[in-house]
């Protein structure tokens, strides 16, 4: 067995899976609550992406900076999470809001429209062509003292900053929702939407803040993209996107591990059908996992079973 | 209003009167209009539908010019897609966003049948009902799996779907038996298959590039397919179908076979789906998967012409596609595209903006507004006011006084781009005469975005165009323009 091939694949996998499941958590929080597929939630994924992009241009450069990476970083992180979270409460605040008690059908093709916007919007305005993130130094591979990695498995400082970071901004998330009192208030909405309005929980607050995080992740996402992968251009949220969601259904949508998991998955699977089998049929392999979950386990891996009541 | 519990006018406790008399409160207009409405209301659709037929077939008698000949069948191909979308999301209630790649597989399915891709050339009769068929059985078989999932899920798995067509055609040019056979080139890859044969049944052939002749074929399929759908709509199936899109849960409790009847719709539609791919095929000689795919814009397009006539209404996809079509047609044009941008905009003013007073008010403000900007920028900046507007004559020469012009407006058209987004947003926020005076500078930074950004570039202009009405329309009218708004009972 090729050991080189395997250790790549696993790392790359890891690093996609991080953005999915980043991606996929805020697909699968606003589901949660608002039960809206918003598919537009990819494409503020682009818009963080493009956020840090301008950046990383505007300051030189990872290869000639102004200032230490650490806090390029920190900028790049904090402008695009920033940037996609207020995007994403002006979605809902525009598009979504109004169409709250509407037949389901309507925000879904709200949902279309928007994303359909942002993407010509942004052809538009930053042209067509893909940009690249100037961050070479970072797709060095690591050498560590004493510990050398197999010689063409690489991992590159680009994938540890992914994946720590993806870390760091989960647990951040988990403790979040976990402890404090507007966690709380996000979890009983979307546990049942009307009875918290009645246990006076402020429902339209909880919606922006849930549109917020679930948008500022997407943001983090698209810079973590970036850095390890380099490309950006109008219409890589679509695609991002659509793994993402596809993350959160197999995780079990409306969970939080659950769309870690997903995202995982859908990377690992991703990545070692393109290194095993053939770039072509690494989607018809996620695909088959999709179609395979929904037979098996319709709620997802680690969702539960709603029980409808009539 | 009386509370007498005798007068047999009161409500009364416990009698759902308010769904019960839903269709008698639907406001009759008074007058003229209220008389031809009514009378409008007796003619059976169908008649309608013969009125639309035999003015589509006076088309290409009226003009010999291609071109329109071309947006013809093009509106025709589109109104065959909204039809075949019309059953599985107008009737049946199933999001189905993967529909796109059923009108690719048929046109696919048409172009290795009758072309010299795998030599065969089949003739069109054969290869039509055996397209449609496979079509219509691989509906069946991405709803099989599906069967069983709420309306979101089906939507994810579709549109996976759809995206999975496009990317396997589109590198489909070297492909194995589970890596073991030697490469077959099936699809063409990103080439595409060219040189599709023309429809020929029995010898007799069409033209190359006979669009007259396409556009009857389609016609005539499309008029056969809309009255088979007005029967099918009164049909068991039909009404089975609406019952299931209203409540699946109380259309299953009352005996329904919910599973056959989801499978029967997806089927229907990915059936008539492929009936327009193989005129697609056929009218254009040559496919591309990158024609199938989600950043075309054509799964957006089809459902905005749904949703804009209304899903579930015959006359719906008619109006829809030729309203769509017709208008994303004359986008291509700058000269027509600027006449279309300003009587829009003045038409939406003078039919939304009352009192009257006020309409007055906002246009002359505008004209006033964008002449004192334009004075100060030429003073100020003389190369803002020297570029050139996009449509010539008494507009344009009008428009160059009014507009400031930069000579290299690409950089501040996109800034006022993104500011424009922002200003229509705050205008929403506004109340009153606050929102009536934030107004005036929008329009006029919508015609500075207009004639420096928009009109440039329209190919990019015509999709925004598309998002945003779905996302106005779908915030005015969630039923649709022609839909009736369903009486929701909780």
């Amino acid at each position: 067995m090729n050991w080189n091939l395997f250790v790549t694949e696993l790392v790359s996998g890891i690093t996609h899976g991080s953005v999915y499941a980043l991606i996929a958590l805020g697909y699968s929080m606003v589901y949660g609550i608002l039960k809206l597929l918003n598919f537009a939630h990819g494409d503020i994924y682009m818009v963080g992406s493009f956020i840090g992009f301008g950046i990383i241009t505007v300051s030189g450069g990872a290869t000639n900076l102004g200032m230490p990476v650490w806090l390029l970083l920190f900028v790049m992180l904090f402008c695009a999470m920033l940037g996609g979270g207020l995007l994403g409460v002006m979605i809902e605040r525009f598009a979504y809001r109004r169409l709250r008690n509407a037949p389901r059908i309507a925000p879904l093709i709200t949902a279309l429209g928007v994303s359909f916007f942002l993407e010509n919007a942004a052809q538009l305005v930053l042209g067509a062509q893909y940009r690249s993130y100037n961050s070479f130094s970072w797709k060095n591979p690591i050498a560590l003292h004493g510990f050398t990695l197999p010689a063409q498995a690489r991992i590159s400082y680009a994938g540890v900053i992914v994946i720590v970071g993806t870390v760091v901004l989960v647990v951040g998330l988990t403790l979040f929702v976990q402890r404090t009192q507007l966690g709380k208030a996000m979890r009983a909405t979307s546990f049942d939407r009307e009875a918290a309005s009645m246990m006076g929980i402020d429902v339209d607050h909880v919606i922006v803040a849930t549109f917020f995080i679930g948008s500022a992740l997407a943001g983090a996402a698209g810079v973590f993209n970036g850095i390890a992968y380099q490309q950006v251009w109008p219409y890589m949220g679509f695609t991002a996107g659509l793994y993402a969601f596809i993350a959160a259904v197999v995780g079990g949508i409306g969970s939080l591990p659950g769309a870690v998991l997903g995202g995982l998955t859908i990377g690992l699977a991703q990545s070692f059908s393109i290194g095993y089998i053939s770039s072509t049929f690494s989607d018809a392999v996620v695909f088959g996992i999709l179609i395979a979950v929904m037979i098996v386990r319709p709620s997802g891996l680690l969702g539960r079973a709603a029980v409808s009541k009539v | 209003m009386s509370t007498d519990p005798t007068d047999p006018t009161a409500p009364r406790v416990g009698v759902d009167e308010w769904v019960a008399s839903h269709e008698q409160r639907r406001v009759e207009r008074p007058g003229l209009l209220g008389v031809v409405e009514r009378t409008l209301a007796q003619v059976p659709s169908p008649a309608f539908y013969l009125g639309f037929a035999v003015a589509a077939a006076l088309l290409p008698a009226v003009t010999s010019n291609g071109y329109i000949i071309d947006v013809g069948l093009n509106t025709l191909l589109y109104m065959l897609l909204a039809l075949g979308l019309n059953i599985t999301v107008g009737y049946a209630g199933l999001l189905d966003l993967g529909y796109v790649a059923f009108y690719g597989f048929a046109a696919y399915g048409y172009a290795m049948l009758a072309s010299p891709q795998f030599g065969l050339h089949w003739d069109t009769l054969a290869v039509i009902p055996l397209v449609v068929i496979a079509t219509a059985f691989l509906g069946f078989l991405v709803a099989l799996p599906s069967r069983r999932l709420v309306g979101d899920y089906l939507a994810i798995v579709t549109l996976f779907f759809g995206e999975l067509f496009a990317t396997v055609y589109q590198n489909g040019e070297s492909m194995t038996v589970f890596g073991f056979s030697r490469k077959y080139d099936v699809t063409g890859g990103p080439n595409g298959i060219p040189n599709i044969d023309q429809f020929h049944v029995f010898g007799a052939r069409i033209g190359a590039l006979n669009y007259t002749a396409y556009y009857y074929v389609a016609l005539v399929f499309f008029m056969v397919l809309l009255f088979a759908m007005y029967l099918v709509d009164r049909s068991r199936t039909g009404r089975a179908w609406r019952s299931l899109r209203e409540d699946p849960l109380a259309a299953e409790l009352m005996g329904m076979p919910v599973n056959r009847l989801k499978l029967i719709a997806f089927a229907c539609g990915a059936g008539i789906a492929g009936l327009a791919g193989t005129i697609f095929a056929a009218a254009n000689t040559a496919v591309f998967a990158s024609e199938f795919d989600f950043t075309s814009g054509l799964l957006i397009i089809v459902y905005a012409m749904l949703i804009l006539g209304g899903a579930g209404s015959l006359g719906g996809v008619i109006v829809g596609a030729l309203v769509v079509n017709v208008s994303l047609e004359v986008l291509r044009d700058p000269g027509h595209a600027t006449w279309v941008f300003y009587t829009l905009i003045c038409a939406t003013l003078v039919a939304r903006m009352r009192p009257w007073r006020w309409l007055g008010a906002i246009i002359a403000g505008t004209a006033a507004f964008g002449f004192v900007v334009h004075a100060i920028v030429s003073a100020a900046w003389p190369r803002g006011v020297d570029g050139q507007a996009a449509v010539g004559g008494v507009l344009g020469s009008g428009l160059r006084h009014w507009v400031v012009l930069p000579s290299n407006p690409t950089m501040i058209g996109n800034i006022a781009f993104i500011c424009l987004v922002l200003a229509v947003l705050v205008l929403t926020l506004l109340h009153g005469s606050m929102q009536k005076l934030a107004m005036i500078p929008t329009l006029y930074l919508a015609a500075f975005v207009w004639e420096n950004r928009l009109v440039v570039e329209p190919s990019i202009t015509r999709l925004i165009l598309v998002g945003v009405i779905l996302i106005v329309l779908m915030n005015a009218r969630p039923q649709g323009l022609l839909g009736t708004s369903r009486v929701e009972i909780v």
